[in-house]
């Protein structure tokens, strides 16, 4: 079971945070903070598993994460899952987004929250794996996609405009974003399959 | 319509959304917090209107604050709004809130039931997924119990996207609703041979989730998954395979033989490393789980480690990391093996990598031996100096101590080496274990006698340096030594050079500044020094010292004396008033040394930790029977068996027990003896009693000389190092003295050695270097050998430790939509026709033919395995064969008197189930026997007709319970107090039906809801025109009903929805056929302009009656009745803001009295809320007032009055002809009664 995925960048805001248990909001952003300060210490050149997610659970369960540009993916498993496996699963997870949102970057996160957590959906369902098979995924979040667009419809258009004003009329928007806007690059790992 | 949809969105454009929201943070970070708070009470006004956009937009924008850490559970009520909107796009931004959000605890999930199982059924695939999706993150019992049914249908949805979800979540639904595992496990076992590698996936996955927790109830399942595991090319499957197998292993050592070939070929041949490092993992599971001593399985166990050494060895840090993790369950029963690779393991000692160092250092447990124990040590003892964060040092520091304390200190042969170790850790400053290292302190002191002298005098040292431990550092855990240095200074005092001094800086004012349990320890054995003092001074005859070893107590205790902390307290003023005792009689003086020391003679022996829960429970003992006769339970009920029982009961008992007198006393008194004479809080008689210690492995060990080569006393601390030099040194001679002794006779055994010294001493024989009297913890006499104590009660999996290989019993279903009786099989069943599952449907004949064939295809499974598992193949067989056989068994023993036809309940339950379909319509009868009405499943009605009447009953009940529930629901928060309140204490409510009689012919039935409120009318908030009826069709003849059009005249005000291209006069075509005796539900979609009146439509339904012979076209005509108040959605609203609608003067007032009204008033109410769709606001005696809104968003508020048979409703309603017609509805239904 994977107990909770957890995305944030390199100074700890988090990206997105997704609990498969419950918690109080105030036990979740300690968890955040202090998976952040695990995983932050670590060099890059050392493994991607991690003991002592003591909030999480307790001793049974192992931090999973990889880190790409700005952010950092952690994933908190038991000892059901495939450590590798999880791994990979991380790889398809960013693979996804990144075709999703093509090339995607930190600001993308931050700004479709919402989406993030469709994809994830579509990936993960209450803690346990449902799809790993990457063009599965993208047809499943494209076919919602649609779905909302022609929902929107002509009722939409206008809210839709004004979006698209509201965007042209904060020229100064880049300027407040000075992390972020490096694209997660992919590296192309040893395939899982 | 178009318009006010455009006018919507032009509000909403001027909303904030989420973008405008994270852009507005991001440009605030100086006041984000207050930033933050605007925004919230923007979101709460946005909720506050009607349109659903807008709070669907107000609610993704609190998703995002959520995740910041915002507490948004205020809007979960919001956040149900939205998921029922009918937009996917608003649906899913709902479901995701709520998935975020909700948990068991948050009340208005159960208001979701409903609308969960509507989009759970919805035609829309991703409706359906997004449901089960959000489902799966806040599913409760409730829940669970409520829409097992509903998701178990699912997993044979004609979609794979749909199955795989639904499958997947049936394992939250085991979790919470654990009745529901056996009933859906067939299906379960079913979709792992799904032609969809998705949904095979997910069913591998939740059988394999299942199987880990409790892997015996899953070991019919090997042949299977053998088979996937041959088959499958998906690495996923494979994996989650293989680790089931590792799990099933264990249980069933057949099943290992047979693994480890296809593994091994695995191992060669795959270039995935995870599933190779999988099954590496399984193999050394299954080699664990056969016994040892096989010649072919050492190749596997090479192999292992081979590979094991290559993962280890590669660049990849994850592999090394893992192999290490590998390599430690090898460990465990293959020691030698591993021991081989040492020097990788010390080399991984030093990588940079933290999670690395920690793997090694669980290897380096079973790398030990005698001879490099210290070796070993040092090089951690090395680390911990160089070791910068506190996690890891205290990691270090535990394997320290658990390398050297394992397997009851058999690794140490110098035991002031190891307590200079000990003093040596504590040392580190800000570490989390002082109190291991404390309890270990005491552990070889209390244990090792000759180490006593040693160990106080390290302990005197550290006392008199406490300041350096308790440093300026409050919550330094080190301090904790202290706790065990105090003790055993004071415990074993006689020992300790100088008395004075220890005692002198244990009543240091500095003191006063540790923990109060620390505090307690050092005042208590500050007294136990005073004694040792007094007894020195007394031989010495030095009355002058004893006298002023008395005043320092007594000047330094009133320290303590005035502690906060209760237990210091009461220990110092006890003490002091003892000593004060004590020095008047010194100035008397008397001798009083002996009487102090007797306080605190006789010695503490250790108990095991578990002895207390290891005390068998003496034969005789039944801890289940009464002690005194049971209350009787009521004494109105049962008067005549009790008379019988009275007669014969104690009569029996008395008898037996003077039995057990006689016998068992002397036994007992024996038993008694033995105990306290092992007590160690109990004081002995005479030493001789001592004897008693005869049970196994409590013998006390033969001693070692002690070896005069180590320096009994270390001044000053003590170094840890030149113990391993001397070590060294004694070992070199002791070799050469050996090897002179051996010339001249057979070696010469210096100690038996300890019972567990059997290990590696082999390899070379190493003797202890003092006299290591380690006394064995305390068991009680008898104790029980059994380890299940560990498992942990609050498992959620304990409940699912179900055994799934005996038959279903017909009591065992899902629950299906109790509430609607007349309906046995829920209607989305029948879609899926071919496959019912034998569990929610009665089994019929046919059924039983299916089954065989299942049987036989298990038959020819199994004999596949034939060859390899013989054994295990019959009796899987032999159960298979026994099932028809075997009566099914109903787990009411109440109902146990029914006839015993139980057997052929098959062929009985179809007509009967027609019976109950037929009269449920009439619910009337109130039964009145005290049942438990809990909305459990429904029960099977296979008691024949004697019992369907009973039954029937208790369906009503059930459905009334229901009805319950559904208000309780209605009127979400404050209110349900009430509510519940009166199914307690008040007359219970007399059965509300929502569906009736529509019309009627021969052939079918159609089903609506009951008299007074027609349709199943649900309206939607968000498309204010559209209603949703659904009506129930029934098949009532013998023959097949197929091409069923419904159809309805169109009204100006309400027209049917029909299909795209479709002309306003074309009939709906009825999504399904009906076989005999089948019924089923559809749901039309009307459009309604106006709902301020009431409105009737005729219509038509056209159907073919299809018989074996012939086939005949048939029509049925029918009017559906829209009244005002089916407009009406229970709405709860909130008293204040009751309160405020009602002052806001928008509304317009009208009165209603109703005479003769003879029903009690929380029926009247209950009447209001079910049938007209009312939710109480707040109900003071006879006075109630309730709310509605109309799905145009009309408010409608009552207050209703009673007195006597005199009911008044004063209605307020901002639509005056809406308001009317509402009045002459409810006058209606009061009407009737």
């Amino acid at each position: 079971m994977i107990k909770a995925i957890l995305i944030f960048n390199n100074h700890g805001k988090p990206r997105m945070s997704k609990f498969y248990e419950h918690y109080t909001e105030d036990t979740e952003q300690q968890i955040i903070r202090e998976t952040f300060h695990l995983v932050s210490k670590r060099d890059e050149n050392v493994c991607n598993f991690l003991e002592g997610g003591l909030l999480i659970g307790g001793s049974e369960n192992k931090l999973i994460y990889r880190h790409y540009a700005t952010l950092y993916f952690v994933f908190c498993v038991d000892s059901s899952e495939s450590e590798l496996g999880i791994l990979d699963l991380i790889q398809v997870f960013v693979e996804t987004l990144d075709k999703c949102f093509e090339n995607v970057c930190e600001l993308d996160l931050i700004f479709h929250l919402d989406k993030v957590h469709n994809i994830l959906a579509e990936m993960v369902m209450g803690g346990m794996v449902l799809e790993t098979n990457m063009s599965e995924i993208i047809t499943q979040v494209e076919a919602q996609g649609k779905m909302e667009k022609s929902e929107a419809g002509i009722a939409g258009a206008p809210a839709r405009a004004v979006s698209a004003v509201k965007n042209m009329n904060l020229p100064e928007m880049p300027k407040n974003i000075n992390i972020g806007d490096i694209s997660i690059k992919v590296p192309n790992l040893p395939s899982f399959k | 319509m178009a318009l006010k949809i455009v006018k919507g969105s032009i509000d909403r454009m001027f909303d904030k959304n989420l973008q405008d929201l994270v852009r507005g943070i991001r440009n605030h970070k100086e006041d984000e917090a207050k930033y933050i708070s605007t925004c919230i009470d923007e979101i709460k006004q946005e909720l506050k209107q009607d349109n659903i956009a807008v709070k669907a937009n107000a609610v993704c924008k609190l998703t995002y604050l959520q995740m910041l850490g915002y507490d948004v559970s205020w809007a979960a009520f919001n956040i149900v709004e939205v998921m029922s909107s009918s937009k996917f796009t608003f649906k899913r931004i709902g479901y995701l809130a709520a998935s975020q959000c909700f948990h068991e605890g948050t009340d208005v999930i159960m208001l979701t039931t409903n609308q969960i199982r509507k989009d759970l059924s919805s035609p829309n695939q991703y409706d359906t997924g997004v449901a089960l999706t959000g489902l799966s993150c806040f599913v409760t019992p409730d829940l669970a119990r409520d829409l097992a049914n509903d998701i178990m249908t699912l997993m044979s949805h004609t979609k794979p996207y749909i199955r795989k979800k639904a499958v997947l979540i049936m394992y939250k639904v085991f979790l919470k609703y654990p009745e529901s595992l056996r009933p859906a496990f067939p299906r379960l076992k079913e979709k792992l041979e799904d032609p969809d590698p998705g949904v095979q996936s997910a069913a591998v996955n939740v059988i394999c989730e299942l199987a880990r927790r409790n892997p015996k109830n899953y070991l019919s399942l090997a042949p299977l998954f053998f088979k996937l595991m041959t088959s499958s090319t998906n690495n996923w499957v494979l994996i989650k395979i293989i680790k089931l197998f590792g799990a099933l292993t264990p249980l069933e050592p057949r099943l290992g033989k047979k693994l480890i070939e296809p593994l091994t070929n695995l191992i060669h041949s795959t270039s995935a490393m995870s599933l190779l490092y999988e099954c590496v993992n399984t193999v050394i599971a299954v080699l664990i789980s056969l016994s040892s001593g096989m010649p072919n399985h050492s190749a596997s166990i090479q192999l292992c480690v081979q590979k094991l050494r290559i993962l280890i060895e590669d660049s990849d840090q994850n592999l090394k990391y893992l192999g290490l993790l590998a390599m430690s369950k090898i460990l465990k029963t293959h020691p030698k093996s591993v021991q081989s690779h040492k020097d990788l393991i010390l080399q991984c000692l030093d990588d940079k990598d933290e999670s690395i160092r920690l793997r090694a250092l669980d290897l380096l447990y079973g790398m030990v031996s005698k001879k490099n124990l210290m070796e070993i040590v040092k090089k951690l003892m090395l680390h911990v100096d160089k070791a910068e964060g506190t996690t890891y040092r205290d990691e270090l520091l535990t394997k320290i101590i658990d390398i050297c304390s394992q397997s009851n200190y058999q690794y140490i042969t110098n035991f002031e080496w190891y307590i200079s170790i000990l003093v040596e850790l504590t040392r580190l400053e800000g570490t989390r274990h002082g109190h291991l290292i404390a309890s270990q302190m005491l552990d070889v002191a209390i244990r090792v006698k000759a180490i006593r002298g040693f160990a106080v005098a390290q302990m005197a040292t550290l006392l008199d340096n406490a300041h350096l431990l308790t440093g300026n550092t409050q919550r330094n855990g080190i301090c904790e030594v202290l706790y065990a240095a105090a003790w055993i200074c004071g415990e074993f005092s006689e020992h300790l050079e100088d008395p004075m001094q220890t005692l002198e800086a244990m009543l240091r004012p500095k003191v006063a500044t540790l923990p109060g349990h620390i505090q307690a320890v050092y005042v208590q054995n500050a007294a136990k020094l005073f004694a040792t003092v007094l007894q020195k001074h007394e031989g010495e005859t030095d009355s002058q010292a004893a006298q002023e070893t008395s005043q320092l107590l007594i000047d330094r205790l009133p320290l303590f004396v005035q502690s906060a902390n209760l237990e210091v307290q009461e220990r110092a003023s006890c003490i002091l008033q003892l000593v004060k005792y004590i020095q008047k009689l010194q100035q008397k003086n008397v001798e009083v040394a002996e009487e102090v020391t007797a306080l605190f003679a006789g010695e503490l022996n250790p108990v095991a930790p578990k002895a207390q829960k290891k005390v068998p429970i003496p034969e005789g003992l039944d801890l289940d029977a009464w002690i005194n006769e049971p209350p009787s339970e009521s004494e109105s009920e049962d008067e005549k068996p009790k008379a019988v029982f009275a007669k014969e009961e104690p009569k029996h008992y008395r008898s037996r027990n003077t039995e057990v007198d006689e016998k068992e006393l002397a036994r007992r008194r024996e038993v008694r003896k033995q105990e306290q004479a092992n007590n160690p809080f109990y004081i002995k008689a005479s030493p001789s009693s001592q004897k008693v210690y005869d049970a196994p492995g409590v013998e006390h060990i033969p001693v070692v000389q002690i070896d005069l080569s180590v320096p009994l006393k270390v001044p000053g601390m003590p170094m840890s190092d030149q113990y391993l030099k001397l070590e060294e040194e004694r070992q070199q001679k002791e070799k050469a003295e050996r090897k002179k002794k051996e010339k001249k006779k057979k070696r010469e055994k210096r100690g038996k050695g300890r019972k567990a010294d059997s290990g590696p001493e082999s390899e070379e024989d190493i003797t202890p270097a003092q006299h290591v009297d380690i006394v064995t913890e305390e068991m009680p006499e008898n104790a029980l050998p059994s380890d299940d104590d560990d498992k942990d009660p609050n498992d959620p999996h304990r409940a699912l430790d179900i055994d799934l290989d005996k038959p279903l019993a017909d009591s065992e279903k899902l629950p299906v939509r109790t509430h609607r009786p007349e309906v046995l099989k829920s209607p989305a069943e029948d879609r899926v026709s071919e496959s019912v599952p034998p569990e929610t449907k009665k089994k019929s004949s046919k059924e039983k033919k299916e089954k065989k064939k299942d049987k036989e295809k298990d038959r020819k499974r199994s004999k596949e395995e034939k060859k390899k598992k013989k054994k295990h193949k019959e009796v899987e067989e032999e159960l298979l064969e026994s099932q028809p056989e075997e009566p099914v068994q109903s787990e009411e023993t109440k109902e146990a008197a029914a006839p015993p036809t139980s057997t052929s309940a098959e062929e009985v339950t179809v007509p009967s189930s027609a019976v109950e379909t037929s009269s449920a319509a009439v619910p009337e009868s109130e039964p009145d026997e005290p049942k438990d009405t809990e909305p459990e499943d429904t029960k099977s009605s296979k008691h024949k007709k004697k019992k369907q009447k009973k039954e029937k009953e208790e369906k009503e009940k059930k459905k009334k319970k229901r009805h319950h529930h559904h208000h309780h629901h209605g009127e979400a928060g404050g209110e349900d107090s009430v509510q519940n309140g009166t199914v307690e204490e008040e007359e219970p409510l007399p059965p509300m039906s929502n569906y009736s009689v529509l019309a009627e012919n021969s052939f079918i039935k159609m089903m609506r809801e009951d008299a007074e409120q027609v349709y199943d009318i649900q309206g939607n908030h968000q498309d204010e025109s559209k209603v949703v009826v659904s009506i129930i069709f029934e098949n009532k003849s013998d023959s097949f009903l197929k091409s069923m059009e419904f159809n309805v005249l169109d009204s100006l005000n309400s027209k049917l929805q029909r299909p795209e291209g479709a002309g306003p006069h074309d009939g709906l075509t009825v999504p399904f056929q009906l076989p005999p005796g089948v019924s089923n539900e559809a749901r039309f979609v009307f459009s309604v302009q106006s709902i301020v009146m009431p409105q009737k439509l005729k219509g038509t339904l056209t159907f073919i009656v299809k018989s074996d012979e012939s086939s005949t076209h048939e029509k049925l005509d029918f009017k559906l009745h829209f009244t005002c108040t089916s407009y009406l959605i229970t709405t709860p609203c909130y008293s204040d803001a009751y309160a405020k609608l009602l002052e806001s003067g928008d509304l317009k007032g009208s009165s209603l009295r109703l005479e003769g009204i003879n029903m009690p008033f929380h029926h009247l109410l209950a009447r209001i809320c079910f049938h007209h769709h009312f939710s109480v606001v707040e109900r003071i005696d006879s006075c109630a007032s309730m709310y509605s809104r109309s799905i145009q968003g009309h408010h409608v508020c009552l207050l209703v009055k009673t007195s006597d048979q005199t009911v008044s409703i004063d209605a307020k309603c901002d639509e005056p002809s809406l308001l009317g017609n509402v009045l002459d509805e409810l006058k209606q239904t009061f009407s009737k009664c």
